[in-house]
């Protein structure tokens, strides 16, 4: 294969991207990481297909995403958070309390516009403190600050509402989840729109070129002069707002709202954007690969439960799949997602020899 | 004087952190009006926070090599939950097996777990948190599976098997006496032997380690394989306690011993953290727990002040360290 060599540089406003330039090459083309994942889509609609009669029309198959919408929302900006080299393990707290907010100021004032704005905000100032905490103190990890509010913000759901759960919301607020145009839900149309936005954000945008640089190296980003705290502010920032509108959908889906909503939502949501190629250690991935991978894990999930599978299989099948998608890339020196194939290959020609 | 100031300067952490527990103590005795500093309560306090502490030691290990491991909870679930069912098959067919048998199992077990968590981070080089993580759901399930929906009741695992935990050994609970013989040999493996001395190296920095020729990738799957043989016994030891095994047993505990680790001044980017710190992290911790309800704090809030008291501490510990830092450059202008 010919050698190519590709220079990127980020200049002081983050904007400049030199590339070398490189022939465009059928074989590296299809080397993607993406295709694998279609790959993976089309074998799970296939078991899908097999596994229920009724699965196999337009209606069946646009039915099934609103199973795994409100995880994809938090996705994309789960993956920009990733591309920092940071992590946010509460989201699915910051859905439960915004969800909990929501649920209380309907309560009190009977007001459902007036009830998802202040869940909205509780979202934003949740996701803000995140920020402002990894800004002011970037020695900490983000794990561990993201650890420790997510159990502050899941405790203050239980403080508001104990063990009761709210319900009775407006019947136009049921029409959030269950409502669409056509065979389409509403919230499916939100989600592409908003993977349309995310991914022009990341690929073509300052911002977007900013957190790349950001997730390479923060200390280069910062010297050469990418405001690196506020960049990181936003984008945390960005993934409470977004976990409180997927708990707006949570609530409208379950029409009703408890402390104890979305547990365990993290887990698949950071599987879905690392499955997607989206490298943990920051500075790498594409939003396609992250909706796609959306696809793959929520398609799989709803497949297992046509089969009646149980859900500690689902769990197994999840985790497997999550190992397998991050190992195979690295399994000879991570030299990155694209030469997935031909790592495999220099592995198996050496143990030959 | 000058040895007393330096004893106290590199031990501020653990200096800092009695003093908090010694507040606290004094706080938390005085609201209940004397009931928090019995010697019952304090057995009590002791026998709860034996297992985090004993967990904790694994989990220090493994954050010193700067990485961390989320699949704990359901390591131990899943070992005490082999243990279990090997145990409850025996007891029903009139002859239970002993308990250091039942313990053997369920820390090969664990041994297994560790390893596989080890090899992925080691030679796949995957991100710890990534590994862990999905490893978690896996051990998990296959803790479901075993399980197989049923839960092992206290009447299932024999009267000998929870002597384990009740009894007591010249006057001292065995929970205890286990907890510090753990104490004792991770005190002295961490800080006296070779390869305890490589684990800080490889935390501190892998690629120095590698050139220097420590083998990397072995003080690695080392560092998770005893993480996974303390989870193995913790999780038999929390089953033993609480006298039931079932799918969801020690759920979340990981972020306990996390937090335990953390409030020891262990930093999660590698390299630092002392077992005396840890242990007192963890009292910290478990006092915590078990003085809330005394004080009659509703049990919503506690998650939240545990969560909030956790933030605070990683934040304090941040500004020591800042300090320190700036101290120590100052020393050096002059």
């Amino acid at each position: 294969m010919a050698k190519e060599i590709i220079r990127q540089a980020v200049s002081a406003d983050g904007t400049r991207t030199i590339q070398a330039e490189r022939s465009f090459e059928l074989k590296r083309f299809f080397l993607q990481w993406e295709w694998m994942l279609v790959l993976m889509l089309i074998l799970v609609n296939i078991f899908n297909i097999s596994a229920s009669p009724n699965y196999a029309n337009v209606k069946g198959i646009l039915n099934a995403t609103r199973d795994f919408l409100d995880k994809a929302i938090v996705v994309f900006p789960m993956a920009f958070v990733l591309m920092l080299g940071e992590i946010d393990i509460s989201v699915a707290s910051i859905m439960a309390l915004s969800a909990t907010i929501m649920g209380v100021v309907f309560q009190t004032t009977q007001n459902m516009v007036l009830a998802i704005f202040a869940g909205l905000v509780a979202g934003t100032v949740c996701g803000f403190i995140n920020g402002i905490i990894l800004a002011k103190f970037p020695e900490l990890s983000s794990m561990i600050v993201t650890l420790s509010t997510q159990i502050i913000f899941r405790g203050i759901a239980q403080i508001i509402l104990e063990t009761q759960s709210i319900s009775g919301f407006p019947s136009w607020f049921q029409q959030v989840a269950a409502g669409k145009v056509g065979y389409i839900p509403y919230a499916l149309i939100f989600v592409v729109v908003e993977a349309l936005f995310f991914a022009y954000l990341l690929h073509y945008t300052k911002f977007g070129r900013r957190t790349i640089a950001m997730g390479n190296s923060v200390t280069v980003a910062k010297y050469s002069g990418i405001k690196t705290d506020r960049t990181k502010i936003i984008i945390f920032t960005m993934v409470g707002l977004l976990s409180a509108v997927a708990a707006v959908y949570l609530a409208s889906k379950m029409s009703s709202v408890r402390s104890d909503v979305a547990k365990g939502y993290e887990l698949d949501i950071i599987a879905m954007a690392v499955l997607g190629g989206i490298s943990t250690s920051g500075g790498k991935g594409r939003i396609l690969g992250a909706s796609l991978a959306i696809l793959v894990i929520g398609y799989l999930r709803y497949g297992l439960g046509l089969i009646n599978a149980s859900s500690q299989i689902i769990m197994i099948v999840v985790g497997i799949l999550l190992i397998v998608a991050v190992a195979i890339p690295n399994l000879k020196g991570s030299v990155g997602q694209a030469n997935w194939i031909k790592n495999l290959k220099r592995m198996f020609i050496k143990q030959k020899n | 004087m000058d040895k007393v100031k330096r004893f106290f300067s590199s031990n501020i952490r653990e200096i800092s952190l009695i003093i908090v527990i010694v507040v606290i103590a004094m706080f938390v005795e005085l609201r209940s009006g004397g009931r928090f500093l019995t010697s019952m309560n304090i057995n009590d306090m002791l026998m709860e926070t034996s297992v985090l502490a004993i967990m904790a030691v694994g989990m220090m290990m493994v954050i010193i090599t700067g990485g961390i491991d989320l699949s704990i909870g359901a390591t131990m679930a899943l070992s005490a939950m082999v243990g279990g069912t090997f145990l409850k098959s025996s007891v029903l067919s009139g002859n239970p097996l002993p308990n250091l048998l039942i313990v053997v199992i369920a820390i090969a077990v664990g041994i297994v777990c560790g390893l596989i968590n080890g090899a992925l981070v080691s030679k796949l080089k995957i991100l710890p948190i990534i590994a862990t993580l999905g490893m978690m759901n896996i051990y998990r399930g296959a803790t479901y599976l075993v399980a197989n929906g049923s839960w092992i009741k206290q009447a299932e695992m024999g009267p000998g098997f929870l002597t384990l935990a009740t009894g007591k050994f010249m006057g001292i609970n065995n929970l205890l006496i286990i907890a510090v013989v753990v104490y004792i040999i991770a005190y002295f493996f961490a800080g006296y032997t070779k390869t305890g001395r490589k684990i800080y190296a490889v935390g501190n920095s892998e690629e120095s380690a590698r050139v220097s020729g420590i083998k990397t990738d072995r003080v690695l799957v080392l560092a998770y394989t005893i993480m996974g043989a303390i989870a193995g016994l913790g999780g038999i030891l929390y089953v033993c306690k609480y006298g039931v095994a079932q799918g969801e047993t020690c759920t979340g505990y990981e972020m306990n011993v996390i937090a335990a680790c953390v409030l020891g001044g262990v930093s999660i980017t590698g390299g630092t953290g002392k077992v005396p710190g840890v242990l007192l992290g963890a009292i910290l911790l478990g006092m915590l727990n078990n003085a809330m309800p005394l004080i009659q704090v509703s049990s919503f809030w506690q998650e939240a002040i545990r969560g909030g008291i956790i933030l605070f501490s990683i934040i304090a510990n941040a500004l020591i360290q800042r300090n320190v830092e700036i101290k120590a450059l100052r020393r050096r202008n002059i």
